[in-house]
């Protein structure tokens, strides 16, 4: 066929094709990130504002940041379009989970329709992308977002970077479509190893803003105590740098919902707080996602890795952090880049805070709130871990934040401030607590049969088991009471629940036994020349009987 | 029952045009229906479009195609489904069939369920119309049966990332472009696609299934038409 040029009407249709691609892919991935079911209508009637003939609805920050990302360009070879998944958790600590790669390489298909066979294509893609964002490993951590973690995107146009998903990630392609420009290639590379962060790249990258999660209960502690949070934003226009105790601290927190349009929500809320926030008062050991996330992720053990810093590139993304930074060596302190080290201890007593205008913290029915990283959020990287480096001493061992659990809407009495448990390891969490967790977890070991069994276990596993009237230890069901219906007998001196008790495991056929039956199988052979012997002396007795059924 | 006006049924041997792709699971019995909607859904999200509508001078637009998560209750699992509530409804109708003749008699809980797209090629009367596969989908499915429930615990995260396996696996067949029928015209559109749907327009598709008997024979139980194939010829 004859090598011809593309049509300025087609070109100008396929750059159409290729921008919105883009921008309906980014809405795919968030989307699939919120924590939440989405579900579209069908529409028989074409409304003609649903590209690719696909109902995806448009979360406008998303297509901002994708629009800002993109400056107009539309992905080439070497300028890829990025869609980072991350995960931050409420001490602070932050891992990329997914890097979604949308890119171009050279390989140009010219004899293609673009008008039709490309936009098809790029129809089947996108409904690849929905298939395949729901099974890698990050859909199922962002279904249980909300309360101890919390799902990030971030979006980036370059060169792809996926130093930050830690040893042995995995790369499963969605698909590719031959254009007559390139051929369009959407992929994700995903972590597969929940590997933690070094302590020192957890410097580098201190907490930038606070969203606090929960609202203060209590304040936290008294004036006597020289706390000083973490720096929030060195450097920030507004000038909320290194308060002191008294000084009233200013934390900006924008959090969108992006839930879908017809709940958008969008918050800025600015919290004074007379005092800085809150320490710890009691250690609670936060329930462990361990599980499922030892299955989900990774089948090797939770191990401690320095990892290459993942936030290489300009933006910082959208980060969601929490109040406070503590010294390693004073656990339950708060130290702050103006300090030299040792602080004096906190004193404990109920946190209190005042910060009821904070906006609540996303709940996986609310969607994901996501901070919006102010324009000056990457100097601040620096400026804060220049300070945080140059003023916070010897490294740290421990890394503790303080994190305001959240009160769910239907708790009656509020919980104080608490610490995340195991200060040693970010991420600690996750790590599956094998034998405690196990152990406790009664779907993984079931408890122990209570002497008298119910009865409905016997029948139900006479089939399992040998027999046996003590093997019983199987806890599928366990029998709370058994008032059996029209039970009382009049004839049977017992009812029918103590029948069933008593009788539920009756001892097994004897001929059902192995070894019994092969005892009667030798006998039977035995005898059975005998009985066929007396068989023949009966055989007209047999006959005669046979007429009769006739 | 079979119905005998439409198609002659497919040739053992698929066309020379037909892809065979053939995927595995062993699931516990409660995970069948789920495992096996999954997996159907998956294929015909991929193989259904909006509703054409033709206008004059040959051409058409497409209605919207939408789609909605699902969540199993057996398994570790989600997946996308296109928002059709009649076509979910047909892949359940079929799903629970199998489901009933893999518990029931005779089996010893294997079989496979069959997702077909053909054409159809209209005939002159008195023969019938011919069916003509261009993609097979076999899923061969192993019943397990579990003894406690930690196994089962173990069983639906294990399923769950099966199912994730498979998916990447369907998606991959999908990414081949391979052959597809033309887009027809409108007086053949009901030779390609189900127009029967009132919100979307899968391809022609029929599920069959088998159930291996215990004696490892494989027993044809039905051929389920799920398309409206009452056509007058």
């Amino acid at each position: 066929a004859m090598d011809t040029d593309l049509s300025s009407q087609d070109r100008k249709d396929l750059d159409k094709f290729i921008k919105f691609f883009a921008l309906k892919t980014v809405q795919v991935i968030v989307q699939a990130r919120l924590g939440e079911k989405i579900c579209t209508r069908s529409s028989s009637s074409p409304t003609g504002s649903d590209w690719f003939n696909l109902a995806i609805k448009d979360i406008p920050e998303v297509t901002h940041e994708a629009k800002k990302a993109l400056a107009g360009q539309l992905p080439a070879v070497g300028r890829s379009m990025c869609v980072e998944i991350s995960l931050k958790t409420s001490e602070g600590d932050s891992m990329e989970l997914e890097i979604w790669c949308l890119e171009m390489n050279e390989k140009c298909d010219k004899e293609i329709k673009v008008s039709y066979t490309v936009y098809n294509r790029l129809s089947l893609l996108l409904k690849s992308l929905l298939a395949i964002t729901r099974v890698t490993p990050a859909y199922r951590l962002s279904r249980k977002q909300g309360h101890e973690y919390v799902i990030l995107y971030r979006i980036y146009f370059g060169e792809v970077q996926l130093s930050g998903l830690g040893e042995g990630f995995q790369t499963v392609r969605v698909g590719t479509v031959g254009t007559p420009v390139g051929t369009i290639t959407l992929s994700c590379a995903y972590r597969i190893n929940l590997a933690f962060m070094s302590t020192r790249q957890f410097e580098r990258t201190p907490p930038i803003m606070g969203i606090i999660i929960d609202h203060f209960v209590d304040r936290p502690y008294p004036s006597s105590s020289p706390m000083h949070p973490c720096n929030y934003r060195a450097g920030e226009d507004n000038g909320a740098v290194y308060p002191s105790v008294e000084d009233s601290q200013e934390v900006c927190t924008t959090s969108f919902s992006t839930s879908p349009p017809s709940q958008c929500v969008f918050t800025v809320t600015k919290a004074h707080f007379q005092t800085p926030p809150p320490v710890v008062t009691d250690t609670l050991k936060v329930p462990v996602m361990g599980l499922a996330f030892s299955h989900q992720l990774s089948s090797s053990r939770l191990s401690y890795q320095p990892a290459a810093l993942g936030v290489g590139s300009a933006d910082m993304g959208y980060p969601v952090l929490l109040a406070g930074g503590l010294n390693a060596a004073h656990p339950h302190q708060l130290i702050g880049p103006g300090k030299e080290g040792g602080v004096p201890p906190v004193p404990s007593q109920p946190a209190h805070g005042t910060q009821a205008d904070q906006e609540r913290m996303c709940t996986p029915l609310d969607g994901v709130h996501y901070s919006a990283a102010t324009p000056s959020s990457s100097e601040d990287t620096e400026t804060v871990s220049n300070s945080s480096e140059g003023k916070c001493g010897s490294p740290h061992d421990l890394l503790e934040t303080i994190f305001i659990r959240k009160v769910g809407a239907f708790v009656n009495k509020p919980i104080n401030q608490v610490t995340m448990a195991n200060l040693d390891i970010p991420f600690a969490m996750f790590a599956p607590k094998n034998v405690e967790l196990e152990d406790n977890d009664p779907m993984v070991n079931p408890p122990e049969s209570p002497e008298t069994e119910s009865p409905l276990q016997g029948s139900l596993h006479s089939e399992g088991s040998s027999g046996s009237s003590t093997g019983n230890t199987h806890d599928d069901f366990v029998m709370i009471d058994f008032k059996p219906a029209f039970s009382k007998d009049d004839i049977l001196p017992m009812d029918l629940g103590t029948f069933y008790r008593e009788f539920q495991n009756p001892p097994q056929l004897s001929s059902l036994s192995i070894d019994i039956g092969a005892q009667s199988m030798a006998e039977d052979l035995d005898s059975l020349p005998e009985k066929l012997a007396v068989h023949e002396k009966n055989v007209k007795e047999f006959d005669a009987f046979v007429e009769t059924l006739q | 029952p079979l119905s005998t006006r439409c198609c002659a049924p497919s040739s053992a041997a698929p066309a020379m045009n037909c892809r065979a792709e053939v995927l595995e699971v062993s699931v516990e019995g409660r995970q069948v229906e789920e495992a096996m909607l999954a997996v159907l859904h998956t294929v015909l999200l991929h193989r259904s479009t909006g509703k054409f509508h033709y206008k004059k001078e040959g051409t058409y637009s497409i209605g919207t195609v939408g789609t909605q998560d699902v969540d199993c209750d057996f398994i570790d699992f989600a997946y996308v489904r296109v928002s059709s509530e009649e076509l979910d409804r047909a892949l359940r109708k079929a799903v629970g069939e199998f489901k009933d003749a893999l518990r029931g008699s005779g089996s010893d809980g294997m079989g496979q369920i069959s997702l077909e797209f053909y054409q159809k090629k209209k005939s002159r009367w008195p023969f019938s119309d011919e069916c003509i596969p261009w993609e097979l989908w076999t899923i061969k499915v192993n019943v397990v049966n579990l003894a406690n429930e930690q196994e089962r615990q173990i069983c639906r995260e294990k399923v769950g990332e099966k199912l994730c396996e498979k998916i990447i696996n369907i998606v991959e067949v999908m990414n081949r472009h391979e052959y597809l029928p033309k887009m027809p015209t409108q007086s053949e559109v009901d030779n390609v696609f189900d127009t029967s749907l009132k919100d979307v327009q899968p391809y022609l598709y029929k599920i069959s299934y088998q159930i291996t008997d215990s004696l490892g024979t494989s027993v044809t139980t039905t051929m389920r038409r799920l398309i409206k194939d009452t056509l007058a010829l």
